[in-house]
């Protein structure tokens, strides 16, 4: 039985995790930052979620397998590369819009969905190893 | 259309996916495995086309100019590598319909078998050190997840032993770079052909350089440090076995070649009579290693170690014929290893067993007889088959070097394996059934099982029966790598 303490302190602090992860992944492009960092701080609030009140719930609150999140990681980070192949630059070429921003003004590019990519993939591919870790 | 270049890499990797959003559906996986190995294959061949006419092709991920983004780069050599690999996944494909089991298919057979693919097919398109090394990771991972798909004892021992001594050759490999980027603050490697001649001192660049040997050495199963492969290879079902003894070891010859052509050419330091004498042993010990065997697979995978020998005994010679041998050497050996593992199952298949002295009486099929003498003879170097003429190249390209003595070793190697061949065929074929034994015999074996092996045997047939293209591709591969300077110039181009 884990302690009360810690399944308290859970509500809040997966919560915050996550928060954080997400502003990892959007501040990712020009700073510190990124997909795979983002995942692996989302992945830390998750395996506190499971190590609180074990894995079922977990799985109950992410609603999707997480081997679905890597399928759709995936198709999203090659994807986006492949935009700048339609458009006839080489794959991976950051397309952004608008298209003149520059480092200081908000823009949205291709980089962030490779981004968001990167992180659905590493993100399922950690909680499908916590969750068969704790299972067994 | 040097867009072109991603494909190899992008669709398995995109059919993992997919194989992944459909992994309750086994008929799906499969059609769409079909489907994609058919893109890679025809990827393959249309990169060879565009390399053959029109020079070597380069593509800079990203709009990032060269030595600063990852440029992925095809000459000959690559687009040949990325052509066969599309070949035996192709082959593999097929097989894996009737061979994987419904529980190893459950567990994600299909979407590894795509990124090990994607893994191998990068490794051989890039022009960049580092993006290498984080190939050889993807197919280190994918490869020894397959390796231990299945849990039996036998599978995670093997597994264990590959992913320490693999994982300990990336490290060697990881070391190695960051030297080299410290030396010369670049990893790019038609770039790095460059600045290595500026660094000052060549003791540095030839410590550098034994730990690239070491690190590919261990990866291609060069003597001493082969032993991890046989321990392993004969564990994981056929189709896994196949393309791992097709295509892994020979991504460890692929790097070697590329290394010690492109970034570090042999020169003045000693390190070529290094490669010279662990081809030689390679060669010596992997045949006799096989002769103490009595399964078909542990056979089978000790030739693999004695092939590889040959291979960098072509590097090691240096000579543009010898060079044009290895890579000649690389095309027919993947084609005929891969399938001689695929037969391996066929054996299984109809005698219930690899074990040599449990079967018998195959001499009665006479297709599966056929089947196994075309490779297993063209594999012992008979001729007319595709072995004979990569041997003969080999051997003759030793005795214009003046090196006799190797010239004799690959001939007596060469006889060698014909005498292992020939148990096989002794055992599993002429000798009469055990009537001890009540092996569960399969009278049918699947037509998606037959149907690759024949299409390999028929490709050998090919090769042996009509080298010219094969050798005139191989000769120019050879001489793209002996003079790198079209290939660093395509990539880092006016930049000095």
């Amino acid at each position: 039985m884990p302690s009360f303490i810690l399944r308290a302190a859970n509500r809040i602090l997966v919560g915050l995790i996550l928060v954080f992860s997400v502003y990892l992944l959007l501040r990712g492009h020009n700073a510190p930052g990124g997909g795979f960092s983002a995942a692996l701080v989302a992945a830390t609030g998750f395996a506190l979620f499971a190590i609180a009140e074990g894995p079922q719930p977990v799985r109950q609150a992410l609603r999707i397998d997480p081997l679905v999140l890597v399928a759709w990681g995936l198709l999203l980070a090659i994807g986006s590369g492949l935009m700048a192949v339609v458009t006839g630059q080489p794959y991976l070429t950051g397309l952004w819009w608008p298209a003149d921003a520059t480092v200081d003004t908000p823009a949205v590019g291709t980089p962030l969905l490779f981004d968001v990519g990167v992180f659905l993939a590493v993100l399922g591919t950690i909680l499908t190893l916590i969750l068969h870790l704790e299972e067994s | 259309m040097n867009g072109l270049l991603v494909a190899p890499i992008i669709v398995p990797f995109a059919a993992a996916a997919l194989a992944l959003l459909g992994r309750r559906r086994p008929l799906f996986q499969h059609v769409s495995a079909l489907t994609v190995a058919a893109i890679h294959l025809v990827a393959g061949g249309w990169l060879l086309y565009q390399v053959h006419h029109q020079g070597i092709a380069v593509l800079h991920v990203g709009g990032w100019p060269a030595p600063f983004g990852i440029a992925l780069v095809a000459d000959h050599l690559s687009a040949l590598m990325v052509l066969i690999t599309g070949v035996v996944y192709g082959a593999v494909v097929v097989y894996s319909r009737a061979e994987i089991s419904a529980d190893d298919i459950r567990r994600g057979y299909y979407p590894l078998l795509h990124i090990l693919v994607g893994g191998i097919s990068g490794a051989f398109l890039t022009g960049d050190l580092f993006n290498l090394y984080v190939w050889f990771e993807v197919m280190l991972m994918a490869s020894f997840a397959l390796l231990v798909l299945g849990r039996t004892r036998a599978q995670i021992k093997g597994g264990v032993t590959y992913v320490v001594i693999n994982l300990f050759a990336t490290l060697l490999f990881l070391t190695g770079l960051g030297m080299v980027y410290g030396m010369t603050g670049t990893l790019n490697m038609a770039h790095l052909h460059l600045k290595l001649r500026a660094v000052a001192d060549p003791g540095q660049v030839a410590a550098v350089s034994v730990l690239f040997l070491t690190a590919f050495g261990i990866k291609s199963g060069l003597f001493p440090l082969f032993f991890w492969l046989p321990a392993s290879y004969h564990t994981p079902p056929v189709a896994v076995s196949a393309i791992f003894s097709g295509l892994l070891t020979k991504v460890g010859v692929y790097a070697l070649i590329r290394t010690f052509t492109l970034i570090f050419p042999f020169g003045s330091s000693g390190l070529q009579e290094l490669v010279l004498a662990a081809a030689a042993l390679t060669m010596i010990t992997g045949v006799l290693g096989a002769a103490a065997q009595s399964d078909i697979r542990r056979i089978l995978s000790f030739h693999i170690i004695s092939q590889v020998g040959y291979m960098v005994l072509g590097l090691g010679l240096f000579t543009p014929l010898a060079l044009a041998g290895a890579v000649f050497y690389l095309l027919h050996h993947i084609v005929v290893k891969a399938n001689l593992f695929l037969i391996s199952g066929l054996i299984r298949q109809r005698g219930g067993s690899f074990a040599l002295k449990r079967i018998g009486g195959m001499y009665a099929r006479g297709l599966l007889a056929l089947l196994f003498f075309i490779p297993a003879f063209s594999l012992a170097g008979f001729p007319p088959l595709s072995g004979f003429w990569a041997k003969m190249i080999l051997i003759r390209s030793s005795l214009d070097s003046g090196q006799f003595v190797l010239a004799g070793v690959a001939a007596a190697v060469g006889l060698l394996t014909v005498y292992s061949m020939t148990k096989i065929w002794n055992e599993a074929f002429w000798k009469p059934m055990p009537t001890t034994e009540t092996a569960i015999v399969q009278n049918r074996v699947s037509v998606w099982m037959t149907a690759p092996v024949v299409a390999l045997v028929l490709l050998t047939v090919c090769i042996g029966f009509w080298p010219e293209p094969f050798v005139q591709l191989a000769r120019t591969a050879a001489e793209e790598l002996l003079d790198p300077m079209a290939y660093v110039y395509t990539v880092v181009g006016e930049m000095r």
